[in-house]
């Protein structure tokens, strides 16, 4: 491959698979913002579906 | 007052509680499998490298920042915030005096339903090639076997001459989906996006390794990343970028209001967002390097440059290029299992997506159970892809209907969304503001700028220069009956069925709602709206 063409890859990779990296990280730190207004709580869901799994 | 009294839901959709994902994962997975399809394995890797190469990265970005997740945003906001698939979310959003927006959610469901029907035929093909795989059965000629002994292709016209080939793994497709569709969101949509998404990511991570060390592969990534930087003053390559994005995301025609409503009240919206957003892209630069790596390949094979080679997208690369490539490899049955296993799997975790639209809208419509609608609507569906996709003249109907479905269907719904929902409705500082109430990642003005001004300029050139042609030049030198039967009466098709959908009655009002939480300024009138 030629330098230019490394180069072009490499970035891409790095701004590409970076930002899921980086959104991933983010979202691990910050799952849920710290307080939520008033109400907005969910009673039971209809399909009885299975553990919650939240990051 | 209790958190139970202050919940918003009231009447109806307090009585029967609406079904969601079991967590952020589940919903990620899901999301992320709706977006990555086939245009990620067949449309990105020949659309960077006929827009710059490399240098399409820039206009890619940009397109991605400005114009793909915003809408996603727009999305998610109105799915969440009004709690139900497009049809009711539009309806809710367009309040007392604007009921008929509920026409724009039909205008999306329909656009579902006609892609559905043609998208299953692509997969039940890649399931095919798949089992073609093992004894290389195109030989040495897989252009005359795929138009001749597998899709036995005839004149652009209406026949009812099915071929079995294609019949029975769509009906395989068929049941399959209907079996994840019944099953619900949880135990149907969402299961079968953990089992499959993972799959898919192993497998074409090992057809991409194995890619990488074959011979002329460098070639390859050096036709796919050097760049071209006089393509970025061509206008056409920013918008093959804005198209590239915008459809690849699977935004604007109601997957992701419709996936975003299951989520519960309390929930992130945009921090997910951006992990499916990136996930997305990062699923199309694989696949850039495994395909172009794999023509670097094949154009070593036959002496000549990777920019000499033809059929560097869609079906042809698929279906024609990579099996002539699989049959020159060693260990091409492998690759070649991988490679249509990987496009199976893309093509049927967005197929559910595309379905789940049109099921939630008549659910909601209808006060039907998932099974029951699903099963309504898979006996619709697999009669009428099988009628008009699995006959000699399937391939035609299927290229001309994408065509109008695509280019002009969900197109012109983004354009009506931005300008309804932002301009004429006026909603984009409550979106906001419900984004910013759930979400980690605050939105700031402007992505209300960016969904209600660039989207709709750049998505609305798309659409009026993509008309203009589509009129002038017709499409691919096919009859203009016939553009007009599959083409333009696709596009009439999907608006009639928005009309009548919404002058239907619904069993159960959807109207006695109120948007949760409320905005500050406005909790009053919403109050007022709601008791009226």
């Amino acid at each position: 491959m030629t330098g230019l063409a490394i180069f072009f890859l490499i970035l891409a990779i790095l701004l590409v698979w970076g930002g899921l990296v980086a959104s991933a990280i983010y979202l691990a730190r910050r799952p849920e913002v710290a307080s939520y207004p008033p109400g907005g709580t969910d009673d039971h869901r209809e399909d009885a579906g299975i553990i919650e799994h939240d990051t | 007052m209790t958190d139970a009294a202050t919940n918003a839901p009231t009447g109806p959709s307090s009585t029967k509680p609406r079904e969601e994902w079991t967590g952020q994962i589940g919903f990620i997975l899901s999301a992320i499998g709706s977006a990555v399809g086939l245009g990620n394995i067949w449309r990105f890797p020949g659309v960077a490298y006929e827009n710059g190469g490399g240098a399409f990265l820039i206009p890619y970005l940009v397109a991605l920042i400005t114009a793909g997740i915003p809408i996603l945003f727009l999305d998610y906001a109105i799915g969440h915030r009004f709690r139900g698939a497009a049809p009711t979310a539009f309806r809710r959003l367009g309040g007392p005096r604007g009921r008929w927006l509920e026409t724009l959610g039909w205008f999306q469901v329909a656009i579902a339903f006609v892609i559905s029907i043609y998208y299953a035929v692509v997969i039940a093909w890649a399931l095919s090639f798949f089992v073609f795989s093992f004894d290389l059965r195109w030989g040495d000629d897989p252009a005359g076997f795929l138009l001749g002994d597998y899709l036995r292709v005839g004149d652009p016209g209406v026949s009812f001459e099915f071929v079995p080939g294609v019949l029975i793994p769509l009906l395989i497709v068929w049941v399959a989906t209907i079996i994840v569709l019944a099953a619900g969101v949880a135990k149907g949509l969402q299961r079968a996006n953990v089992i499959a998404l993972p799959v898919l990511l192993i497998a074409f991570l090992v057809l991409v390794v194995r890619s990488l060390f074959l011979e002329g592969a460098a070639e390859g990534l050096n036709a796919f990343f050097t760049p071209n930087w006089a393509a970025l003053g061509d206008p056409n390559v920013w918008i093959a970028a804005y198209s590239q994005i915008f459809f690849s995301l699977s935004i604007a025609f109601g997957i992701m209001i419709t996936y975003a409503s299951y989520r519960r009240r309390r929930a992130n919206l945009t921090s997910p967002g951006l992990v499916v957003a990136f996930a997305n892209s990062s699923f199309e630069l694989l696949a850039g390097i495994g395909v172009f790596a794999t023509l670097g390949f094949f154009a070593f094979q036959q002496g000549i440059l990777v920019g000499e080679l033809e059929g560097l997208t869609g079906v042809g690369l698929s279906f024609i290029t990579f099996p002539a490539i699989v049959a020159q490899m060693p260990g091409g049955p492998i690759f070649g299992a991988l490679f249509f296993g990987s496009l199976t799997l893309a093509g049927f975790t967005s197929l559910i997506s595309v379905l789940q639209v049109v099921s939630a809208g008549i659910q909601e419509k209808f006060r039907l159970t998932p099974r029951v609608a699903a099963i309504i609507l898979g006996v619709v569906c697999t009669l009428l892809s099988v009628l008009l996709f699995s006959t000699t003249t399937g391939l035609i109907a299927l290229d001309v209907t994408d065509q109008w479905a695509n280019n002009i269907g969900i197109v012109a719904s983004a354009v009506l969304m931005s300008i309804f929902v932002i301009w004429v409705f006026r909603r984009g500082p409550e979106l906001r503001h419900h984004l910013n109430s759930v979400s980690t990642f605050k939105v700031g003005r402007i992505w209300v700028l960016l969904v209600g001004l660039v989207a709709p300029v750049v998505l609305g050139y798309m659409l009026i220069s993509r008309i203009i042609t589509l009129l002038v030049d017709g499409y691919e030198g096919y009859p203009a009956w016939y553009l007009g039967l599959f083409g333009w009466g696709t596009v009439a098709l999907i608006v009639i069925i928005a009309i009548v959908a919404w002058l239907i009655p619904w069993r159960e009002s959807p109207d006695d709602f109120a948007p949760w939480p409320p905005l500050p300024e406005a909790s009053a009138e919403t109050r007022t709206e709601v008791t009226r």
